[in-house]
């Protein structure tokens, strides 16, 4: 019983960590904030496309950047600077190591998604229908692509270069397949069959329910499959990890 | 109950065996020494101790407690300081401090307390806000220290301590270490530093190719070879090793400006010595006898020269 409040505040003094050590490298500012900008204005600024029916798609996007660009950073960066041997020797475990990559992911996603999101606001008057669920595609949707972000890393080299190229190489694709630039409603055949299988597709699908009142899926699906989701790649990655420490650091 | 109980601890990476049925057991209170040479397991050992690598087979309790059952409750008994001086080069001493803190649950004034305390006795309290990255070899493994001591462990691992470090600090170093100890903390250290272990520790156990080969106190481990003992001379002029063929001279090493010479029998080289200076009329500067070493001991017990 004792074990339990000493794995919470694993948890919470490893997200405090991250928080503070890696918010403000390079790789996160650039892959996590610049990126997803710059998609923007290449492709919806200058076109004649409505801002406000594309505008779940781009805050999806935001959303997918932000959140997982901090967790492929973290586990090779510690790796590399020899500090991750240091946190395996503290009273915490690697669950407890993944669940704050996690969690730190999530909440810088969330910070710059909001941030987006209320400035957006003053220039586009893009409506709410339903505010439980754009609720719950921020939570879900930071929790989904802060996963995926520690699973990008768990088979970690102690290269963080290498890494974050090996997790754009993932996550470029999935922007293509996931409704953000082609809507799901126009999407047919192969395009439809890849697009269910991204589940930033899901994500985007619960930000237009919320905001448009419209949904490929029902919102419930929605934030089923981010659940089912967020702990498939939770637990792909304890698994990986796990793997890791049975063959040396 | 021991401080740390070891039980056919094994762990294979591929078909190569790193720590092949250790078994050992460290006493409360106690130095333990824990050698062998480059690539004998030492750091493997300690990361199966310290829950950072999961065994094949094999227990491991701190303070009667499992470390792969109950990782969190037996990490906190102890402290580690890895090989590396690995702390966070982007956060000061202080906030390298605050963070190991937390890690333990300490509250905020015992952290602070304990930091002002810690850095004042490593010398860093000018340094307290200076990112760590800045310091100096030295300057990191005291910082790395102080994070493993701040909730003061009941069980410290420390590994290869003193490698690479200056005069100073390496005597900072092995003063902490002794300082812990006093007040009731258990060492477990790995060293190459034969001088260190026999200073330092009570127990001393070798460990060759992933095997336990030796283990007891540094004194009966040196007189398990105390027919190798040594005398070393200088003469006021250089002399080849032609001049130390003789009977009863095992095995002639120059040391600096002088001479090792490993002997059965002290007396008769003495004598040797001295009749062949006077022969060749060399001046004798220094001649002194020494009983068995535990680098000897080390050398015989893992076949290495």
């Amino acid at each position: 019983m004792m074990e339990i409040p000493l794995f919470l505040r694993g948890i919470i003094v490893i997200t405090e960590k991250n928080m503070r050590l890696y918010y403000t490298k390079p790789p996160v500012l650039m892959f996590g904030v610049l990126f997803p900008l710059f998609m923007f204005f290449a492709f919806f600024v200058g076109r004649k496309l409505d801002l406000i029916t594309f505008f779940p798609a781009f805050l999806g996007m935001m959303l997918f950047f932000t959140a997982s660009s901090v967790g492929p950073l973290i586990t090779p960066w510690e790796k590399r600077e020899k500090t991750y041997e240091r946190l395996l020797s503290y009273p915490v475990t690697q669950d407890s190591i993944i669940l704050g990559d996690v969690v730190a992911g999530a909440v810088f996603g969330l910070g710059i998604s909001l941030l987006v999101w209320i400035v957006s606001r003053v220039f586009i008057p893009v409506a709410v229908m339903n505010a439980g669920w754009l609720f719950l595609a921020f939570i879900l949707g930071t929790l989904s692509c802060a996963a995926l972000g520690v699973l990008l890393a768990a088979p970690a080299s102690n290269s963080p270069p290498n890494v974050m190229i090996f997790s754009n190489l993932i996550r470029f694709p999935l922007i293509f397949i996931s409704g953000i630039f082609v809507p799901l409603s126009q999407m047919q055949g192969w395009g439809l069959a890849l697009a269910c299988c991204s589940p930033l597709t899901y994500l985007v699908d619960l930000f237009n329910a919320a905001m448009s009142g419209t949904s490929a899926f029902s919102p419930l699906v929605d934030c089923g499959v981010l659940i089912v989701v967020s702990a498939g790649f939770i637990y792909a990655a304890r698994i990986i990890q796990k793997r890791n420490m049975m063959k040396g650091m | 109950m021991n401080a740390l109980q070891v039980e056919h601890l094994v762990k294979r990476f591929g078909s190569i065996t790193a720590v092949n049925d250790v078994s050992l057991t460290v006493r409360k209170g106690e130095i333990f020494g824990f050698l062998g040479p480059n690539g004998a397991g030492k750091t493997t050992t300690i990361r199966l101790l310290t829950g950072v690598l999961t065994p094949d087979t094999g227990t491991v309790r701190i303070n009667g407690i499992d470390i792969h059952r109950h990782p969190l409750e037996a990490k906190m008994q102890m402290g580690v300081i890895p090989e590396s001086s690995t702390v966070y080069g982007d956060l000061s001493a202080e906030q390298n401090l605050h963070l190991s803190g937390k890690m333990y649950g300490m509250g905020r004034a015992l952290r602070e307390k304990r930091i002002d305390e810690l850095l004042s006795q490593m010398g860093l309290t000018e340094k307290r806000r200076s990112p760590v990255r800045d310091f100096s070899k030295g300057m990191k493994q005291r910082v790395s220290i102080a994070c493993a001591i701040i909730h003061r462990p009941r069980l410290l691992f420390l590994d290869e301590p003193t490698s690479g470090l200056d005069v100073q600090s390496r005597r900072l170093v092995l003063e902490t270490i002794r300082r812990m100890n006093e007040q009731g903390s258990t060492i477990f250290l790995t060293t190459h530093n034969i001088e260190e272990a026999n200073t330092l520790c009570h127990t001393v156990c070798i460990i060759n190719k992933g095997k336990i080969v030796a283990k007891d106190s540094p004194e009966r481990l040196k007189k398990m070879f105390d027919t190798t003992q040594s005398v070393e001379v200088s003469f006021d002029r250089p002399v080849t090793r032609d001049l130390f063929v003789a009977e009863g001279i095992v095995r002639a090493e120059p040391c600096g400006d002088k001479w090792r010479l490993y002997t059965n029998n002290p007396d008769q080289v003495l004598k040797y010595l001295v009749g062949r200076a006077e022969r060749e009329s060399l001046g004798i500067t220094s001649l002194t006898t020494s009983g068995p070493s535990l680098e000897e001991a080390f050398v015989q017990i893992t076949g290495c020269s």
